[in-house]
């Protein structure tokens, strides 16, 4: 997947998360993506960035932008070297209506994008990367 | 910023938030409106989100907790303005804010206000006879 | 003695006029010639200019891809898609090209000396004339692929507009299937006008969709959700016994959701709930 331009951000303090999300704003602004699409991205992306800071205990946001023949996409990995997840499936099928903790940061920003990978392991840290097309 | 201004619009609070706000400038939010609540004896709170291009989990929850901790403070919340963006992202990330009064603007936001308090008045008349 | 390809390029420089006539009584022999759709003036323009086009890239050689022969193809692609437009069938904008065949071998038997030559001549010619073609249709079936894709954006439009039924009402009839792809651009208008006409209630009917699973339903509570999130009401209308049914058997959750059997019902609702009240006048 040729990746056309890509970087890291930190992801330590608070001011780090409003930072990642203003940067995904303006990475699905450039690749042309609907305000409702751009919207998710950003949400979904202050939901893992938020877990990177407050339960990962601080990490790395690396992003890229994608270009797949006519299709532009935009894809983010968050790192860190937490605590990790004990029960992944449990984090990931926090219902609709419970709102508390981790759990819907991650089941809802997996519903705000077209592809959701995550690796976890307790005393592994956490690896999410979502993706978003145009 | 360091604290995002609440104004005093006779027994109505009024807060605009304009910014992009980190984690912190959120609670400080939720802490200053309830003592303002408090101090003021206010009947409702009108958050005008109109500006806000992101609602996540977090602002979110902050807007719930508002609108709880005001009606055990005997004051109405409403939440008006939000982008229909933000309104779709919302709802597919899991939050519906059920809890929550929402008004399309500041001048229906007021009208829902006043109404709940004219309500509120006649309740109490009711009560005293 | 001439070669194959000194033959080949001569067949189509010489006496153009001639080729394009012989090629243009082809055509209508073939059944495509001029008809309500390109008139005879037209094709023999056409016509003319391909021979032309061709008179000047056959002396590059035959390798049809090559930039000399760009002029060919890009006249070839505005033809197709001009007729892919029109209607014209893939096999009709085929022939036009393919037809140019039988006068360009009449003229080159009349010119090879040997067997040979005669085949290679031919066999150049052949193989001009499809890539030519093939190219024709490759663009024909884009173009017409491009058209149906239109076509089916415009039908999306057209099928869920959102109209103003009152001052601070707006309504939505849904028509056809309601996939997730669907609902998004459907939600996206209709926030999008509650916002812009400052209306309090929004009004979905789905008389018009024919099946109502759990997804569907789905959708159509994310929707109500949505709305009353912005700070408007939704109701929603057109929900036929069968539709009732199936939601109940599915045990779908319409939670303090108002429905109504008709638009006209819910647009009752909403004047109740606007303060309206609808009276006769009286006659004079």
């Amino acid at each position: 997947m040729p990746i056309t331009k890509s970087d890291v951000l930190p992801l330590r303090t608070e001011h780090d998360i409003v930072q990642a999300r203003q940067h995904v704003r303006k990475l699905t602004q450039e690749a042309g993506f609907g305000l409702v699409d751009q919207t998710k991205m950003v949400t979904a992306a202050s939901e893992l960035a938020r877990n990177a800071v407050t339960y990962g205990g601080g990490g790395t946001v690396r992003w890229e932008v994608l270009t797949e023949g006519v299709r532009r996409g935009v894809r983010l990995h968050f790192i860190d070297e937490g605590p990790g997840i004990a029960d992944l499936q449990q984090a990931l099928t926090d219902g609709w209506t419970s709102g508390t903790g981790m759990g819907l940061g991650l089941s809802g920003a997996k519903r705000l994008v077209n592809e959701f990978e995550i690796e976890s392991a307790p005393g592994r840290g956490t690896r999410v990367t979502v993706t978003r097309w145009k | 910023m360091d604290r995002i201004p609440i104004l005093r619009m006779g027994e109505f609070l009024l807060v605009t938030i304009q910014v992009d706000m980190h984690d912190q400038l959120a609670l400080t939010l939720q802490d200053d409106l309830t003592s303002s609540i408090q101090r003021t004896g206010a009947k409702g709170v009108l958050i005008d989100i109109s500006a806000l291009e992101m609602v996540d989990s977090f602002i979110g929850r902050m807007i719930a907790n508002i609108s709880s901790m005001s009606r055990i403070l005997d004051a109405r919340t409403v939440v008006v303005g939000m982008r229909p963006a933000v309104a779709i992202t919302l709802v597919e990330l899991g939050l519906s804010l059920a809890g929550v009064d929402t008004a399309l603007d500041v001048e229906r936001g007021m009208r829902r206000l006043r109404d709940s308090l004219e309500d509120a008045g006649v309740a109490r008349a009711d009560h005293e006879e | 003695m001439s070669t194959a390809a000194e033959i080949v390029v001569n067949t189509i420089q010489n006496d153009s006029r001639g080729l394009l006539q012989e090629w243009l009584a082809e055509l209508k022999a073939q059944g495509t010639g001029a008809d309500h759709r390109v008139s005879e003036s037209e094709l023999q323009e056409q016509g003319a200019e391909l021979v032309r086009l061709l008179a000047a890239a056959i002396g590059s050689g035959r390798d049809v891809s090559g930039e000399s022969w760009r002029p060919v193809r890009e006249f070839l692609e505005t033809i197709s898609r001009s007729r892919a437009l029109q209607g014209f069938g893939a096999n009709e904008t085929a022939t036009l090209v393919l037809s140019l065949k039988r006068p360009l071998f009449a003229r080159i038997r009349a010119q090879a000396n040997d067997p040979a030559t005669l085949g290679d001549a031919t066999w150049t010619v052949t193989e001009v004339i499809d890539r030519l073609a093939l190219h024709t249709v490759a663009t024909f079936q884009k173009s017409r692929e491009e058209v149906i894709a239109r076509q089916q954006e415009e039908m999306l439009e057209l099928s869920t507009p959102v109209v103003k039924l009152w001052d601070g009402v707006v309504a939505l009839p849904m028509i056809g299937t309601l996939d997730s792809a669907r609902t998004q651009v459907v939600m996206e208008s209709l926030l999008q006008r509650i916002v812009e006409t400052g209306s309090e209630i929004a009004i979905i009917d789905i008389t018009g969709v024919p099946t109502v699973d759990t997804l569907v339903a789905q959708h159509l509570l994310k929707a109500v959700t949505a709305i009353r999130l912005m700070g408007a009401d939704c109701i929603i209308s057109g929900i036929r016994p069968q539709i009732a049914q199936t939601i109940v058997h599915l045990g779908v959750e319409l939670g303090g959701v108002t429905t109504k059997a008709t638009l006209a019902d819910a647009l009752a609702l909403a004047f109740k709930r606007s303060g309206l009240i609808v009276t006769r006048a009286k006659a004079v």
